[in-house]
This record gives C-alpha cells, structure tokens and sequence, in this order.
C-alpha cells in the first residue's frame, strides 16, 4: 500500500512555515544524511531506488548525479527546474506552495551528495508569488541553520537562489535553462558536452526537476526498498498527476507510478463534468501524444505510455469532452509550439509558424483534406530534426491528433466551409 | 543580487525584473542602462529584451491583465471570456484602455489549470473565472 508522501501536509495550515514543518517531522531527513550518511551511500541509495525524474522525460536521478566527475577543480551547481511551462502541469507550483521546505531538504542532501555548494532555484517568472515564498523558505532555513556555511555542524556549505525566468516555455529544457541562468537568451545547447560535465558557467551542473527533489528525502528516512515499493518495482515512489480540462474535481493528485488513467479522472478526479462525456486524452503535458477514449485503461507510468505511443511526460492530464472540436484543440497546440520555438532551428522555426497557419485555414473552412496530410507531413519534418525536444514536442501531438481524429477533422472542415 | 552569481552577465534577467517593477517596461534607454552596469553590450540586453515575452516594450496600464487562451482554460471557455473582457474594457487584446489603467494580453499556459479558466493582474492569480466573477475583481480594483 503506497502512502502519501509528496501531498500529504497539502492543506495542513502554515505548512509553508519551517516550525510546522519541522513539527511534522521536517528536515529529519537532512540531519539523519549530514550526520549519518557518507555522500557515496546517499548515491548507491538514489541509485537502488531508481528516483525516475518528474519533469518530464524519466531519466534516473542518481545516474544522473553519477554523471557528475569527481576530483575536477571547478566549482559544482545545482539547477532546480521549476519552469513548469508544459501546458497542464501546476504539481510543482503545489509542491513549492505548500512544501518549499520539503524541496529545499531535497536539495541540501542532493547537493551534500554531489559536492555542490550553490544551487540556483529557476523558477518561471509568473510565479512570482511562489518566488517570494520559496525566498522567505530559504531565509528560514538560513536563520536555522539548515543553509549557509557549515550547516548543522557538518562542515557541509551550501547557498540556494531563486533565479525568475521572464516567459519562455523553452527554458524548462534544461540547456536552455542553463543559458537562459546566465543572462542569455534560452536557445538550447547542442549535446554533448551533457551538463553534467560542461553546464552552467562552463562547470559540471546537475539539472532536476522539483518534484524529483522532494522525493530524495522519504528516501533517505525509509530505504530505497521502500520507494520501490510504492508503485513499480522499476519505476517506484508516488508522482504528482495534475488533472484539468472537462472533469468535476480539477487538482494534483499523489498517486502510485502504474496507477490507471481511467482511475485517475472517473475516480480521484471525480469523472466528467454534468452531461459530458469523454472523448480524448492528454495523458503528459500538452507534447504527449493523444489517447482517445477507449485508450485510457492503461497504467500511469514512463513504460506502458510508451507502449501505448505517447508519454507519461509530467504528468499532466488534460482531460477533453465529445463537444471539443479536436480541430481547435489542434489549433491551440499549434499556436502554442509556433509562439514558443525558440527559433534556432530550421524545422522547428519555419515548420511550427507553417503548420499553425493552415490549421488557421482549415478552423475557417478554407482548405480541403490533403491540408492534413500536409500538416503531417510538416510535422514529419520537424520530429528528429532539431536541437532539442521543442521539435518533437510540437510534432508528437499534431501527428497524434491528426492520425487518431483524421475522419473528425475533415468533417469539422467541410462544417465550417459550409458555414463560411 | 549580482553577487549571486560568479559572473555579472547573469544578473541580466533579474536586472531587468526589477527595471520593470519601477518602470513598467524596458525602454531603449534603460537597456542601454543595464548594458553599462553589467559590462556587456546594448545589443546583448536588446537581444534578451526581446526573447522574453515577460518583458513589457512600451507602456502598460496600472493592471496589466493577461489572461490564459491555452487548451484546459480554452476548454472552459477562455475564449467567450477574452471576447466579454475585451468588450467590458473596450479593447482589443495587444492594447491599453485610453486611461492607461488595463492593458489586456493574451498569454500561453499560466500552470493554474486546475481553476481554469485563470488570468492574472499584475502578479496576482485568479482562476474558476466567469463573466460575474471577472466583474466583481474588477470592481474591486481601485
């Protein structure tokens, strides 16, 4: 039986607040690795419970902290990804609400791991609430001795600063975010060098995701047997599912990995609002692929999504009723990848702008069924073609969407050439 | 705040917060301005200036209202909500009302899904919205 772990002071009054925090056991899991731990076991122990990151594309945390070259006479940072710009997704807003402090535990003991003395929190700029928040947590954690120099007797130093973007969906990929972190516009890197060995200011730097951070310290108090055991034996721990769209009970739930889909939004989320019905799925984030309705019996982790030809992404579920035309649906997702690419690449620049406007048409009545084969064949263009993710992130929905709703498509089209 | 991090350049994004909680926007003069504090070219800031949609290039009003035309708020119907602000304040998105107190701006996922659909004025969330609810925030307004 898998418990809450993540959520469970969600609501708790003042649990933003370091002495409530610390009443509910906070910080435990800081004093037991500083006092207790070498950094090697706290690795081997991240390692065995294969902490699978939470942003967005799964890769392990502790490999990626194993990444990290020892005995190089540079200085080490730490990144904490808090763009949160994937359409859908509000867990790590959640997450830094109501726990800054479980973040910043997993942070100190990430970094007492790794070696790293300064960690930069980037968090998107329309946060700016969360910011403050996550500032004021800081200063507390300061004024108690859990940041700064020596931190609880240790001889382990460690600074954290928020560092505001200022709106770029680009920035949440985790090269952009490094030269966006340095004053730079957020045009991605080209890999490798991988950040671990060459990252922020030309120095190893470890990139991960906010809600990965805060499941580092349940796993040094409870052994990385116990993290496995909660959800998948290969993809273990709870994970924060934002659910939005046509369902009664929008919110971030904590559920097991495997937990279904289905489950998810008739159950936690309390099913489909008054006399709608359900017609499709995004199960990660606005770039994951579209399920349809009868897809969603399927278990909620990186694997089986997989199979199923999407993703689990970050979890983000984007829940969509039979009134929806799927041909503003398609429209929206274009707008969205055409005003977020960053511009570096060819495929991703000129191919995204492409494709919004004939969708445009098409959401007109102008155009005829080969406009959709050659959206597809657009997207095909951009998937596999550029820098980053943004290229596949933009193409994965729109080849999706325009395979699985190609018969609604044409029939909206011819819909609303009538009408025009 | 430069001293937060090893080299200035990466005071940039900050810098530029802070030029527009006083100012309201970036002009031309205040990228120069920022240039010379953080000894890198006009060219530099213009070109991040440019990259961020946060950064404000000509004036807006005392409460800048930018609301979410992503999928779950579209789904909720952001988009008879943008047409019903737009007609209560008498403009387009893009532009600021004549008494330069709203500027009205369309903007991509905000990440409050959950209370779809959302805007926020200034800095400030506001979510669950309708026509009633957008009527008694601006009310409130001063």
């Amino acid at each position: 039986m898998s418990e809450k772990q993540l959520s469970k002071l969600f609501g708790l009054e003042n649990s933003h607040q370091i002495d409530v925090y610390i009443e509910q056991d906070g910080y435990r899991a800081v004093k037991k690795a500083l006092s207790e731990l070498t950094p090697e076991t706290i690795l081997d122990l991240v390692k065995a419970a294969n902490l699978r990151g939470r942003g967005g594309a799964g890769f392990p945390a502790g490999i990626k902290w194993g990444f990290v070259p020892k005995g190089v006479d540079k200085p080490k940072y730490l990144c904490v990804n808090a763009d949160e710009g994937e359409p859908g997704t509000i867990k790590d807003r959640y997450l830094m609400t109501n726990v800054p402090h479980l973040l910043l535990e997993g942070i100190i003991i990430t970094c007492y791991c790794v070696g790293i003395h300064v960690a930069y929190i980037y968090i998107r700029g329309e946060y700016e609430m969360v910011a403050q928040r996550l500032e004021q947590a800081i200063a507390e954690a300061h004024a108690q001795g859990y940041l700064g120099n020596n931190i609880l007797e240790s001889g382990f130093d460690l600074e954290v600063y928020v560092h505001r973007g200022a709106g770029a969906y680009i920035c949440g990929e985790e090269t952009a975010l490094l030269e966006s972190l340095e004053g730079k516009r957020g045009n991605p890197r080209l890999k490798p060098p991988f950040p671990a060995s060459i990252g922020l200011f030309q120095c190893p730097t470890v990139i991960n995701n906010v809600e990965t951070l805060a499941n580092v310290p349940s796993i040094i108090l409870k052994g990385a047997g116990w993290f496995c055991q909660q959800g998948l034996p290969k993809d273990g721990g709870t994970r924060l599912f934002g659910v939005s769209g046509m369902v009664q009970k929008p919110g971030v739930y904590e559920l097991p990995t495997g937990s279904n889909l289905r489950d998810l939004i008739f159950q936690h989320a309390g099913g489909m609002k008054e006399g709608k019905r359900l017609k499709a799925v995004i199960p990660g984030g606005m770039s994951s692929p579209v399920l349809k309705a009868d897809e969603i019996d399927i278990p909620l982790d990186g694997d089986s999504l997989m199979e199923a030809k999407s993703m689990l992404g970050s979890g983000a579920v984007i829940v969509i009723d039979e009134e929806t035309s799927m041909l503003d649906v398609l429209k929206i997702i274009t707008d969205f990848y055409s005003h977020e690419s960053c511009g570096q690449c060819t495929p991703c620049r000129v191919g995204n702008p492409w494709i919004r406007k004939i969708v445009h048409r098409l959401c007109q009545g102008i155009g005829g069924p080969d406009d959709i084969d050659n959206v597809r064949r657009l997207a095909d263009n951009i998937m596999g073609k550029t820098l980053c993710p943004l290229g596949d992130a933009a193409a994965m929905p729109i080849l999706s969407l325009t395979e699985k709703f190609r018969e609604e498509l044409i029939t909206s089209l011819n819909e609303r050439r009538q009408e025009s | 705040m430069i001293s937060h991090y090893p080299n200035k350049e990466a005071a940039l994004l900050p810098i530029l917060h802070l030029a527009q909680k006083e100012q309201g926007f970036i002009s031309a003069s205040t990228e120069k301005q920022v240039a010379k504090i953080l000894e890198i070219s006009p060219a530099k800031v213009h070109e991040v200036v440019t990259f961020y949609t946060m950064y404000n290039r000509k004036p807006v009003g005392k409460y800048h209202i930018q609301v979410c035309a992503n999928l779950s708020c579209s789904l909720l119907g952001a988009g008879s909500l943008i047409e019903y602000l737009g007609g209560k304040l008498g403009i387009q998105p893009g532009e600021t009302t004549e008494d330069d107190r709203f500027t009205l701006t369309l903007v991509q996922c905000l990440g409050a899904c959950e209370q779809a659909p959302c805007f926020m004025i200034n800095f400030d969330y506001y979510g669950d919205l309708d026509e009633t609810k957008i009527d008694e925030i601006l009310d409130k307004l001063e």
